[in-house]
């Protein structure tokens, strides 16, 4: 079929109106909205850095240099890396895939509990009230754990009144309260899709496994772990994407030496007003995530639509 | 037998430490709102109130921000719900080959990092608004419009995958019935398609007001000057932290205990008229029956009357147990600080008459008032000299303001300062620190 066949063929089915809606909308989506705004932020970030009134003129000229910048740092420093801005970026990474695993390992057990072990009402009202701190706004719970890890705090007075530590410990500037926020920020995200795996299980399984003498170590392994791999996989890449591109909690809940990606990003727009050079930084950290989503879709052999579910 | 119940506790702590973990940082934080103590804390506990409330209500900046929220919000249903209806009807019918780009594209925005999306929508609309020729004035300038865009990109695939649930279950014969029976397209559409959306236009339209309301990494690129709930909290919770905003989350996390309670209510009627709908089909009871046992309105039910009687006492006690006494008891806890304070300030000057007798002694018999001066730009002599009293004071003082910005000296040095000067600028040093605040203002108010 050629292409206007296929339009007047489309055209025919929905009627005109209701065609002209659908092509109007999913075309003001995937254009104006999705693929030119990274198309422009891709074309921004490889030319010079000058203000807005010289856009298009002579001298914005196409170069790689906010690049460069990221791994090289400027011309004028005497390191040969940007060790700072690199550092950065990989302790973002790093700390986003351990937070994926604190929150893998705190989750599956919780949503197969909740999937096969606790019963009825209970396991109801247990669910439903997982979402309540879900829209709790980002930054309120950002606030909270800076209430409790704060020196004179829930924790702090606890543990000094118990006699643990003898004089409060700074949870915030040793990024305790970074981690536990992060951890907790992004946890239903976590929880959700691999609960929703978990419960479509068939009982019987388990039950003839468990009949045949398996331990419960191998029933995960061999039955419910390879049933929630569709859960698992698209959990653990959205809470990697969403810690990488987080940007409250470090600045509510980070020390005053760590930084993350994102704020540099934000830095780099609202402080140091060089808009070249944030897009460049956006779009590495949008590099790196595609390059997260790719490995994950490996690892599991799950293909993209199993991921977004 | 032994084995299995040492599993059965061990999973049961690992549960409720989980939820610990979920609600004891809420609850934690919904208690500080009704403390007076003006930093967000729970012990020690001054009084209980309710006049943090007022005060949230009568912050500007607050409700200004609150108030674009609310249309944004609007802006982002109105935008995204048709955009995700839309992408979901055209994935249905788009050509195979085609579908897992298209599927691709549509659904990246929701993995994008919402600070890419913020930035590209930003510099798109500005680069738009340049081309055409529009002043700075525009509405391509404009933060409410520029945030409406920028959230709707990644909220109408949220939006579209509600729709894509909904639409598996619709039978494609309903429109062509309607087709042949002479409907016109746009007809089949709002009489056939749209019903039988509704539940999920509700649910989308909920979602996507709900996901607009708390974003916040999109929002502060593209909000440009204008401000919203979540940068008007973002910049309060980073400059300095009162408990209003602990009284704001007690707030919203009301509003979701109270969503979540109808959500189940409605839940659970819709499972009722299922079993009703489900007894007439297999002949127990007739159409007709069903029909005349009318439905009770959503407001009859018990379970609703319940909890609209538990949350109406609940809020008039705590109101009025909050606003019934606060200035007596404010009254009580200062005169019990200033007491504490007080007590304090004997024991140092007592203290220090001691030192200061002591080190009188050690001044007659050394005589090395020189030397302190000598050393006074050597840091590492700062601490450790034993030299005449007025050298010590300025030494010491020196001392507080040079660390003042080296971040690790803040916590570990109490233990090596013992005269009251010290403590002084000890202080000032941890200005900067909010925790420390509150808790040094006794030591400061003793100076």
């Amino acid at each position: 079929m050629n292409v206007a066949a296929y339009w007047q063929d489309f055209f025919r089915r929905n009627g005109v109106a209701v065609a002209l809606f659908l092509l109007i909308s999913v075309g003001f989506w995937v254009f104006m909205m999705i693929l030119l705004p990274q198309l422009f932020m891709l074309d921004f970030s490889i030319r010079a850095n000058v203000p807005p009134p010289k856009f298009g003129s002579e001298e914005h000229y196409y170069t790689i240099e906010h690049y460069q910048y990221m791994i090289f740092g400027s011309a004028q420093s005497t390191d040969s890396y940007n060790i700072i801005d690199l550092t950065v970026f990989f302790r973002t990474i790093i700390a986003a895939i351990t937070v994926t695993i604190i929150d893998l390992a705190l989750c599956y057990p919780i949503a197969y509990y909740l999937a096969h072990v606790s019963k009825g009402g209970w396991s109801r009202l247990m669910v439903l009230s997982l979402i309540v701190p879900f829209w709790v706004n980002e930054i309120l719970r950002a606030f909270a754990f800076k209430i409790i890890f704060g020196s004179t705090g829930v924790i702090n007075n606890f543990l000094v009144a118990v006699g643990i530590l003898s004089e409060p410990y700074d949870f915030i500037r040793n990024d305790v309260a970074l981690w536990a926020g992060l951890s907790y920020a992004f946890i239903l995200l976590m929880i959700f899709p691999i609960y929703n795996a978990v419960e479509s299980l068939d009982k019987n399984q388990i039950e003839a496994a468990r009949d045949l003498g398996s331990p419960w170590w191998r029933i995960h392994w061999r039955i419910v772990v390879p049933h929630a791999k569709p859960g698992i996989s698209s959990g653990c890449t959205m809470v990697f994407m969403l810690t990488a591109g987080a940007l409250a909690a470090p600045q509510i809940l980070g020390g005053p030496s760590s930084l993350w990606f994102t704020q540099i990003i934000y830095q780099g727009f609202n402080q140091a007003g060089n808009w070249a050079r944030g897009s460049a930084y956006a779009i590495i950290l949008l590099i790196a995530c595609i390059a997260f989503v790719l490995i994950m879709m490996k690892i599991f052999k799950v293909k993209f639509g199993e991921l977004m579910r | 037998m032994m084995q299995e119940r040492v599993q059965r506790i061990v999973v049961l702590a690992f549960v409720l430490l989980f939820f610990l973990y979920l609600f004891g940082p809420l609850i934690v934080m919904g208690v500080t709102a009704f403390n007076t103590s003006s930093f967000p804390r729970v012990s020690p506990w001054d009084c209980f109130s309710v006049e943090w409330f007022n005060i949230l209500a009568q912050d500007t900046r607050l409700i200004v921000g609150l108030r674009n929220s609310v249309l944004i919000g609007l802006g982002v249903v109105l935008l995204a719900v048709p955009i995700g209806l839309a992408g979901a009807l055209m994935l249905m019918q788009i050509s195979a080959r085609v579908r897992p780009w298209y599927y691709t594209i549509v659904i990246s925005p929701i993995l994008v990092p919402g600070v890419v999306l913020g930035i590209s929508t930003l510099l798109f609309w500005d680069r738009i608004g340049v081309m055409l020729g529009f002043s700075a004035e525009s509405i391509f300038y404009n933060g409410i419009f520029l945030t409406i865009v920028g959230q709707a990109t990644f909220i109408s695939a949220y939006a579209m995958l509600i729709f894509i649930a909904r639409l598996q279950r619709f039978d494609p014969v309903l429109e062509e019935a309607a087709l042949d029976l002479g409907a016109t397209h746009v007809q089949t559409f709002r009489k056939v398609l749209l019903p039988f959306l509704k539940p999920a236009i509700g649910s989308a339209a909920v979602l996507a007001f709900l996901a607009s309301f708390e974003n916040y990494n999109t929002t502060i690129f593209t909000i440009v000057s204008e401000s919203t709930l979540t940068t008007v909290l973002a910049s309060k919770v980073r400059y300095g932290i009162d408990p209003s905003i602990s009284a704001l989350a007690v707030l919203i996390v009301f509003l979701t205990l109270v969503g979540a309670v109808a959500y189940e209510i409605s839940q659970r009627r819709e499972g009722r008229r299922q079993k009703r709908a489900a007894a007439v089909a297999r002949g127990e009871i007739t159409e007709a029956a069903r029909v005349k046992s009318k439905e009770r309105s959503f407001f009859a039910e018990p379970a609703f009357i319940m909890s609209a009687l538990i949350i109406v006492g609940g809020l008039g006690i705590v109101y009025f147990s909050g606003t019934i006494g606060v200035d007596e008891c404010k009254a009580a806890v200062k005169e019990t600080k200033r007491v504490e304070v007080q007590r304090r300030v004997e024991k140092m000057q007592q203290k220090q008459m001691f030192q200061s007798a002591v080190e009188q002694q050690s001044i007659e018999s050394k005589a090395r008032g020189t030397e302190g001066y000598e050393g006074i730009f050597s840091p590492q002599n700062l601490q450790e000299q034993t030299t005449s009293p007025d050298t010590e004071a300025t030494a010491k003082g020196t001392e507080g303001y040079q660390s003042i910005f080296a971040p690790s000296n803040l916590e570990d040095q109490s233990g090596a300062e013992e005269s009251s000067s010290a403590k002084g600028t000890e202080g000032y040093q941890s200005i900067f620190a909010p925790n420390n605040l509150t808790e040094q203002a006794g030591t400061e108010q003793g100076n």
